[in-house]
């Protein structure tokens, strides 16, 4: 019997999610897998020495997916993988709310592991999205921070 | 052309997009960039550090010497800061 086609799941979206649901659902079916590896994003209420209120999160509608789908599709590419899932949520947020899940699944650990952490770090470099914080100062932009970018930097290293 | 704008750019420029139609020496993103920045302070403003320029033309990232063509779809914005 040849292997099921890895799943891949993209979600952008207003409302919040059910982690444990997502998951779940994610690797249903899949008898193949021995581990998924998650990545849960939350709001943080403390951004440097300013309190964070809420946040907006912009984005591009269309190229978001886009992008996340080539991150995806980039990870399947480098680990074989039975199946990842992005959910990245936009709109108005509040501290202790959840902002992305990311996952990755896969017959072995390892894989799972460094495909999750994938995800993340390319998401945060590439994907569309913007956030405004409304802080005790203000509202200002959240600015790109240089560890980000090395953080996606390490995979480009030879491995 | 259509031209998009998101986060501190958009609020800079004061438009979500625009419809702008290319001088023929226009022929790549770099040459647009200059041709945008001339159209008031707020586009200056929001264009005046390239080095946070970032530039999709038709929803992918392109680099400064991708060419453009009338019909495309460029959307600039700063380094994104999603997850």
């Amino acid at each position: 019997m040849s292997a099921p086609t890895p799943r891949m799941l993209v979600k952008v979206q207003r409302e919040d999610f059910d982690v444990g649901a997502e998951l779940d659902a994610l690797t249903r079916g899949r008898l193949g897998v021995g581990g998924m590896t998650s990545f849960l994003g939350l709001v943080r209420d403390i951004h440097g020495d300013a309190r964070v209120g809420a946040m907006t999160l912009e984005h591009f509608p269309g190229m978001t997916e886009r992008e996340l789908g080539r991150i995806s599709a980039e990870a399947h590419a480098r680990w074989p993988l039975e199946a990842t899932l992005v959910v990245h949520r936009f709109g108005r947020l509040e501290p202790g709310d959840r902002i992305v899940l990311c996952a990755a699944a896969s017959a072995h650990r390892q894989a799972a592991f460094d495909a999750c952490a994938f995800l993340i770090d390319f998401l945060k470099t590439r994907a569309p999205f913007w956030k405004l914080e409304a802080t005790d100062a203000g509202e200002r932009w959240v600015e790109a921070r240089a560890s980000d970018d090395d953080a996606a930097a390490r995979w480009d290293a030879p491995r | 052309m259509k031209i998009l704008w998101f986060a501190w750019f958009r609020t800079r420029v004061g438009k979500t997009e625009e419809q702008v139609t290319l001088p023929p020496e226009v022929s790549d993103v770099a040459g647009l960039l200059e041709f945008l920045r001339a159209r008031s302070p707020g586009h200056a403003a929001a264009l005046r550090d390239l080095s946070v320029v970032r530039v999709a033309v038709n929803q992918e990232y392109v680099p400064f010497h991708h060419p453009v063509r009338d019909g495309d779809e460029v959307a600039l914005f700063p380094p994104v800061t999603g997850g």
